[in-house]
């Protein structure tokens, strides 16, 4: 009886920290809608891809390769790489978990494994509540879901300045998820130059300019990661930070 | 022509894997130092691989974005929340964009 209270205050609690989240996400997923949009995806489709990734990067990248057309394969390399940091993630709350929580709640909060969400929760103190993800997650995922049908409704509908302004916020979010670590971590600072210069390079270069968006996406980070790894591999506990 | 449904499909599973597969399955820290620095580099590489050149083509002027870019790397140095650089970036692009 008394575990049920602490779980139920935890979702409340959950509920209460998500919401700030929701708002936020309401704003980004207008923006990925509108790729969703360019991508053919109807309103109807664009709630459930939202709701079933649950991913801005990652969505953005799917987005962009549906609308070149890319095989299925191609997208699914294109939303592993995008999204291959909740694998880290993933590990990192796996470690914060007690050893005897049933499977069916390890696979319910992974899938509400978001940058946002793994954020606060790793924030709490101790053992992770599975009940506290639900409540975060409840307050922010419809939104996010109907954030991105709104921006395939509402896109085409907007003037053409409001649009031009709202499809930046994407990559608004994406610079403050790296500039924070970058600020902290000279070699992430180093990395994310060198990764603006060299996708820039390849937008231009021939050959490489000629591949689509999603697939140099892929080709350049693995290239990057890579030799990052093998140049400066990481010794201490910097993996189990949030990205967020 | 490919099946949008399929497409979904690709999304979700290929999302869902990824984010229950550690969570369900490893119970230890990974151990290959490579691995770990690999998986440590790639989101902060893919996202910024992502936002540049993207980011100046994505605005009717590639000024606005540029400008968007570098504000929205200042305020984020600085400390602002996802959601106040996510606001700022709109806001410049907006504003200039009137005068452009």
């Amino acid at each position: 009886m008394k575990q049920l209270q602490k779980h139920k205050s935890n979702f409340l609690l959950g509920l209460k920290q998500g919401f700030p989240i929701g708002i936020g996400y309401l704003a980004v997923s207008f923006s990925l809608g509108i790729a969703a949009h360019h991508a053919g995806l109807t309103a109807f489709q664009g709630f459930f891809a939202s709701l079933l990734e649950i991913a801005s990067a990652g969505e953005y990248a799917a987005f962009t390769a549906i609308a070149a057309d890319a095989t299925y394969f191609g997208l699914l390399l294109a939303t592993l790489v995008a999204n291959a940091r909740y694998f880290l993630m993933s590990c990192a709350l796996s470690q914060r978990t007690k050893d005897d929580l049933p499977l069916r709640h390890r696979m319910c909060m992974g899938f509400f494994l978001t940058d946002e969400i793994f954020g606060i929760t790793i924030a709490q103190n101790g053992f992770v509540d599975p009940y506290y993800i639900y409540g975060a997650a409840t307050a922010s995922v419809p939104l996010w879901a109907i954030g991105t049908s709104l921006g395939i409704l509402m896109g085409n509908i907007l003037p053409l300045r409001i649009v031009s302004a709202l499809s930046v916020s994407l990559y608004g979010m994406f610079l403050a998820v790296i500039i924070p670590p970058a600020k902290k971590n000279p070699t992430i600072a180093i990395l994310v130059m060198v990764s603006f210069f060299l996708s820039a390079s390849a937008a231009i270069l021939p050959i490489l300019s000629s591949l689509t968006e999603s697939t140099r996406i892929i080709l350049l980070t693995l290239v990057i990661s890579t030799v990052a790894a093998l140049l400066r591999p990481i010794t201490d506990q910097s993996t189990t930070q949030s990205p967020a | 022509m490919h099946n949008i449904y399929i497409y979904i499909l690709i999304m979700a599973l290929t999302t869902y894997a990824i984010r229950v597969l550690p969570l369900t399955l490893i119970r230890k820290p990974i151990k290959n130092t490579f691995i770990q620095s690999f998986l440590y580099y790639v989101p902060y590489v893919t996202l910024a691989v992502m936002t540049f050149p993207a980011i100046t083509q994505a605005t009717q002027s590639p000024v606005s974005g540029t400008i968007a870019l570098l504000l929205g790397i200042i305020v984020a140095w600085k400390g602002a929340s996802l959601f106040q650089v996510a606001l700022l970036c709109c806001i410049v692009v907006f504003v200039l964009e009137c005068f452009l």
